[in-house]
């Protein structure tokens, strides 16, 4: 343990109103803290830059999941466990269940929470890719009120995010429209649980007839942000899936991906999974996905 | 006298009841009055001159405690085998990692803030990282030659063989560090006071090894240094010379301070700074006939020691010796020899060198079958030692051990002819495919050669006033059952209840030297001792007439403790003779290397996915003929967790190296298999009693470490049908090979359906 | 920072929790990790720090039921909560199945990891009594074991489930 508690200030003031409060006060000089599993590691290790804490651990209204209007809203503020229990989110957005069921271990995903995951940006968060296939937007509070804005382009560079200084994400909106989607998530770690990943993929699609009709394509941990394969998404549209789309969007997604070598992978390696995974989705699309 | 009741069934863990309930006291959970917290300042440059300490502004340092060099009582060496480590750097380092100097306080939050604020200027040298860079002598940075140690085994006439050889098959294979990553980390507590003088607690495997460094490094009479090993949560050979130097550093700061100090390492610190398993790079060249008979070879093995010498010799040996693996080579010789590197010293890991030479063999054993045309069953078949067959070293197989029939039930209980035929079927289509492969191995029992008489192991029985009886060993225990076994011997031996028999803490102020907790001796070597000095307990109550020959356990405790009234307790001490049949050339390194070999074969099977280009083990079954098992439940543990450990060394642990550093020191970065990667894993004994161990035992603890990493890579090259000589394997590693392979040749070599970027 | 750093420094707060059935108050920094308060002001030393990052699992405890790694917990958190660490499963001398089980079955072999781990098996079993072998494998997966392969793990708490079923 390389830091000293006595250096830290950490205070809980139990709901949303007083936390948004405090960080407008003093905007980026308050960090705040969920579930730790991110900042208590850099804490521990003698890397935590934050002096000033705030906790939103348990808020209410951070941590609950509602259905509203053909949405589902997930507070920031819900745990990876909070997301595999929940009934609806189970059912319709596998994607992201089957990413907390992949974060760390149980005690991980009991703490860990979705909104920390996305601050956090790190390239290899494994819920993230999810978001993005799904679409999701986000409401983001502050004292000036709050705002929504696509998750798309959420995180603008490595480790950095479109979150002002004085802001906290409140929701995680997520779109019911495709739930009926064939969906496909694979991580690519250093061994089966607990890994962070050296690739993983999300991704949606639905077919009419033999063509693809429609698909999300989203990886993490081969570019500085979590990633929407747009361009391959475009490619493979209308086209039928057999062999030869299958290598033209593999070879589109390697060129749309930035990997890099580190010290969990190397950009080659990392840059062919990404193709095959591609490939693995669009065949098991063609097998699959047939609209009802 | 009865009849196997406590030996061969699985009775409680002696200690097993304070583990389950969280009441077992590991080094950091205890404390001593009055106690500071220290810390080490350690080298930031992987060789160079040390030209300024710099204690910067912000600190109170007069609050602290600082030792350097300077400080030293006594010698400025961790004692061990040859006088080259120093305990504190005093001038030069030489890896990454070298304490330089030591601080306590009271508050242990201050001690990271304390080390950040010291700056040390460096001269840097010029540093070397591998085997190559040392052997090629471009720069000298130990000795004159860079090397700690060679060994040359020489039998038969290897020039003679080549002429007559219908092949000659060569083949270089590699293995690279491993963390022991033992979950309880390095610690110690060091107190001192100038009438008992030094006392340390601490996680350890060898307290007589620790009390030889300090009197050595304080200048302090053998009655004058006491080590205690408290319960110690996992070892694997990392707490075996390692712990020497962390007690020196607690001992000087509380020799220093006058107050007991504290030492614990947090996990970067230990995997950075602490031994790892020696890498290696063996060389073969093998005369086969076309019938697949070895006629003769050279091996060549060579061992990265890191900075110091530490125990690079003894691995260096236990690797050349198991060099040949489980066959009989007419002819041989091996040339072997430890290197020195800039890094962190390598040092002791389950296995021992056997590890790093078995891969090898049983690799190339592989190659010699493809490159004869047979397969690898017949060519192991055909080559196999046999009873009455010499060693490489010219040790005479005595024991009835049939090779052939333990390979024969590995088979059959793995379902492997079968399985390779259905494999390489469906491996010719889908996206993943299967392979099997198989290991045989041996592994040595005890210390080599001379070395369990060098040592004359003396251990002690005592008859306690309530009647029970006391194990008072030196031999310590880190979750391997030492304390279980060792008593089930003693109450087996004397016919008592198990409950009957307790076991003294490894303390040196109270138990004699039983030698390390190493090399898989305790059961055998030990406990044949704990039988002979029970025996002595028994003996003297009988000749006493205190004891009837025979006698329920009721009886001799009563008597027991009568007799202890009447005269005090009394100890019954037994000392190693080495047997008869045992001689040693450690010239020439020829002779019987061990009192006992265990012997296995194990079988993988493997699933290579060739979207992601992992290894999964799906299956491995572990047969090996281990003597007699004294205790189920704790053999069959040994084993499984051995192999755990052996499949993170083939397919996970890497340690990445950046200018002689390990860069992964976190276990986030640093993969160790989960419950989630491991197979099933089948384990079936085979026993053929050994006459030199207690009741037929044979050692056990290491010999698991041998067979995953080459029967794994027999089964990914049987998947793939590409050769990986090298390990840790990576996904990213099989990628690189499969995309090389697929370019540069096609046909019947080339892994089909797997697309190349 | 010119002036010298002594210890003492921000204020400490004082904060009640439930830990293993009886109310405690401690007089801690915030941002003291539940694991230290847990082995220093309270002397409970079964939870161990094995990583400091939350991999190993050594340092499982429960709180408000859910099993959290205790080295990432700062202390303000676990204000008004629930905690149960491994002196807490056991009434007394009496083991629990669990206990028991890892004795017979060879689940402990060194015991640095088996307090985290009876904690994570028995929060398994509180949610899922009869769990498959995947179950046990996925529940426990948090928990890192060097010693014991965590076979004779799986097979004591398969065997805990069998016994509770029966109490």
């Amino acid at each position: 343990m390389r830091s000293d508690p006595a250096d830290y200030e950490l205070v809980a003031p139990g709901n949303l109103r007083e936390v948004v409060a405090l960080l407008a006060e003093e905007p980026g000089t308050w960090l705040a803290i969920a579930g730790g599993t991110d900042v208590m590691v850099q804490y521990a290790a003698g890397k935590l830059p934050a002096r000033k804490l705030v906790s939103i651990w348990n808020l209410p209204e951070l941590r609950r999941i509602e259905v509203i209007a053909g949405e589902v809203r997930i507070g920031a503020g819900c745990t990876y466990t909070d997301l595999r229990e929940n009934e609806t989110v189970g059912r319709e957005f596998p994607l992201l269940v089957n990413a907390a069921s992949w974060t760390g271990g149980i005690a991980n995903q009991n703490r860990g929470t979705l909104g920390g995951n996305i601050v956090n940006a790190s390239p290899a968060a494994d819920s993230l890719p999810a978001l993005l296939a799904y679409e999701a937007e986000l409401i983001l509070v502050s004292v000036r009120g709050e705002r929504r804005v696509p998750y798309l382009d959420f995180h603008t560079d490595y480790k950095k995010t479109k979150l002002a200084s004085d802001e906290l994400i409140r929701d995680i909106c997520l779109s019911r429209r495709f739930s009926d989607y064939f969906s496909y998530t694979r991580k690519v770690g250093a061994r089966q649980a607990q890994a962070i990943s050296k690739v993983c993929i999300a991704a949606l699609g639905r077919l009419d007839g033999e063509k693809v009709e429609d698909v999300r394509i989203a990886v993490g941990s081969v570019a500085p942000v979590p990633l929407r394969l747009l361009e391959t998404e475009r490619i493979v549209q209308g086209k039928a899936v057999e062999p030869s789309l299958l290598l033209l969007a593999k070879k589109i997604a390697v060129a749309e991906i930035r990997p890099i070598d580190d010290i969990r992978s190397t950009m080659r390696y990392r840059s062919t999974v990404v193709g095959n995974l591609v490939a693995e989705f669009l065949e098991r699309l063609g097998a699959n996905g047939r609209t009802t | 006298m009865k009849n196997d009741c406590i030996v061969g069934t699985s009775v409680p863990r002696k200690e097993g009841r304070d583990k389950v309930t969280g009441r077992a006291q590991y080094i950091d959970d205890m404390t001593l009055p009055n106690m500071l917290y220290g810390a080490t300042v350690r080298s930031r440059v992987p060789r160079g001159k040390i030209k300024k300490i710099t204690f910067g502004s912000g600190i109170a340092w007069n609050e602290f405690v600082v030792v350097s060099a300077k400080d030293i009582p006594g010698r400025n060496y961790i004692a061990l085998i040859v006088d080259d480590q120093p305990c504190l750097a005093d001038g030069i380092v030489n890896h990454s990692e070298e304490p330089i100097v030591l601080l306590a306080h009271p508050d242990r939050h201050m001690l990271p803030k304390a080390i950040d604020a010291i700056s040390i200027e460096y001269d840097p040298l010029p540093a070397v990282f591998t085997i190559e860079e040392s052997e090629s002598s471009a720069q000298i940075i130990w000795g004159k030659n860079n090397t700690f140690k060679t060994y040359l085994v020489e039998k038969g006439d290897v020039d003679g063989v080549w002429g007559k050889a219908d092949y000659i098959v060569e083949g270089e294979y590699r293995t690279g560090a491993q963390e022991q990553l033992y979950i309880e980390n390095n610690g110690m507590i060091a107190s001192y006071d100038p009438e008992q003088g030094v006392t340390v607690w601490g996680s350890l495997q060898c307290p007589y090894y620790i009390h030889k460094a300090l009197m050595a490094l304080c200048d302090l009479p053998a009655d004058k240094v006491r080590v205690v090993q408290v319960e110690t949560g996992g070892a694997f050979g990392g707490k075996e010379e390692y712990p020497s130097m962390i007690a020196g550093h607690a001992a000087l700061l509380a020799i220093k301070s006058g107050r007991p100090v504290k030492i614990i390492y947090d996990r970067m610190e230990d995997m950075a700074a602490t031994t790892k398993r020696h890498p290696s790079r063996t060389r073969h060249r093998t005369a086969v006939t076309k019938d697949g008979k070895i006629l003769g070879g050279e091996i060549e093995f060579a061992i990265d020691g890191g900075a110091y010498t530490t125990l690079s010799p003894v691995v260096l040996s236990r690797g050349t010796i198991h060099a040949g693996g489980p066959y009989h080579w007419p002819s041989v010789r091996i040339r072997a020899k430890a290197m020195a590197t800039n890094v962190p010293p390598h040092g002791a890991f389950r296995g021992f060198g056997a590890p790093q030479s078995l891969f090898a063999v049983e690799r190339h054993m592989e190659h010699i079958a493809q490159v004869v045309g047979l397969s690898p069953i017949e060519i192991r078949r055909r080559n196999f030692l046999q009873p009455g067959q010499t060693t490489t070293t010219d040790q005479t197989i005595r024991e009835a051990i049939d090779l052939e029939k333990l390979l024969d039930r590995a088979l059959e209980v793995s379902d492997y002819h079968s399985k390779k035929q259905r494999f390489s079927k469906e491996n010719q289509m889908g996206t993943s495919k299967k392979g099997i492969g198989v290991a045989a191995f041996l592994h040595g029992a005890g210390f080599t050669g001379s070395g369990e008489r060098n040592l004359g192991s003396v251990v002690d029985v005592e008859a306690c006033a309530d009647g029970t009886v006391r194990v008072l060993v030196s031999s310590t225990e880190f979750g391997q059952g030492t304390k279980t076994v060792l008593c089930q011997i003693a109450a087996e031996t004397l016919g008592l209840d198990y409950d009957d028999v307790t076991i003294a803490q490894a303390d040196t102020g109270e138990v004699p030297n039983s030698g390390p907790t190493v090399a898989s001796r305790t059961v055998m070597v030990v406990g044949k001792l704990v039988q002979s000095a029970a025996l002595g307990i028994k003996q003297t109550l009988t000749t006493s007439g205190a004891l009837e020959r025979s006698y329920s356990p009721a009886e001799f405790r009563t008597a027991c403790q009568n007799y202890v009234a009447a005269h005090g307790t009394f100890r019954s001490s037994a000392r190693f003779e080495a047997p008869s049949d045992v001689f040693w050339d450690d010239e020439k390194y020829r002779g019987e290397a061990y009192a006992a070999f265990a012997w296995a074969v194990y079988v993988a099977e493997v699933t290579v996915d060739l979207s992601t280009y992992s290894v999964s083990v799906n299956d491995l079954v572990a047969l090996q003929e281990v003597g007699k098992v004294l205790h189920p439940v704790l053999a069959r543990g040994q084993i499984v967790g051995g192999i755990a450990q052996g499949i993170g060394y083939t397919l996970y642990e890497k340690v990445i190296w950046q200018n002689g550093r390990m860069q992964n020191s976190q276990m986030t970065n640093y993969i160790m298999p989960t419950s989630a990667d491991l197979p099933p894993i089948r384990v079936f004994f085979e026993e053929m009693g050994n006459i030199h161990g207690a009741f037929g035992a044979k050692g056990i603890g290491e010999l698991p470490m041998d067979g995953p990493a080459p029967s794994i890579i027999n089964a990914v090259e049987d998947a793939l049908q590409i050769r990986f000589d090298a390990i840790p394997l990576l996904p990213e590693d099989i990628f690189e090979k499969l995309a090389t392979e697929t370019i540069s040749k096609s046909g019947p070599h080339s892994a089909g359906g797997v697309q190349s970027q | 920072m010119t002036t010298n750093i002594s210890s003492g420094g921000r204020a400490k707060c004082e904060l009640s929790f439930t830990l293993n059935g009886e109310m405690r108050t401690v007089r801690v920094h915030p941002m003291e990790r539940l694991l230290d308060v847990l082995r220093q002001e309270l002397a409970l030393t079964g939870a161990k720090e094995g990583c400091g990052e939350g991999e190993c699992g050594s340092c499982s405890v429960l709180m408000d039921g859910a099993l959290v790694n205790s080295c990432l917990v700062p202390i303000l958190q676990a204000k008004s909560a629930n905690i149960v660490t491994i002196e807490g499963l056991a009434a007394g001398e009496q083991l629990n199945c669990l206990q028991e089980a890892f004795l017979d079955f060879g689940g402990a072999q060194c015991g640095i990891c088996t307090p985290g781990m009876i904690l994570a098996a028995s929060h398994l079993l509180q949610r899922n009594p009869q769990p498959s072998i995947d179950d046990i494998r996925e529940g426990l997966s948090g928990n890192l074991c060097r010693c014991t392969g965590y076979v004779q793990i799986f097979e004591a708490v398969a065997r805990a489930a069998h016994c509770r079923a029966r109490t």
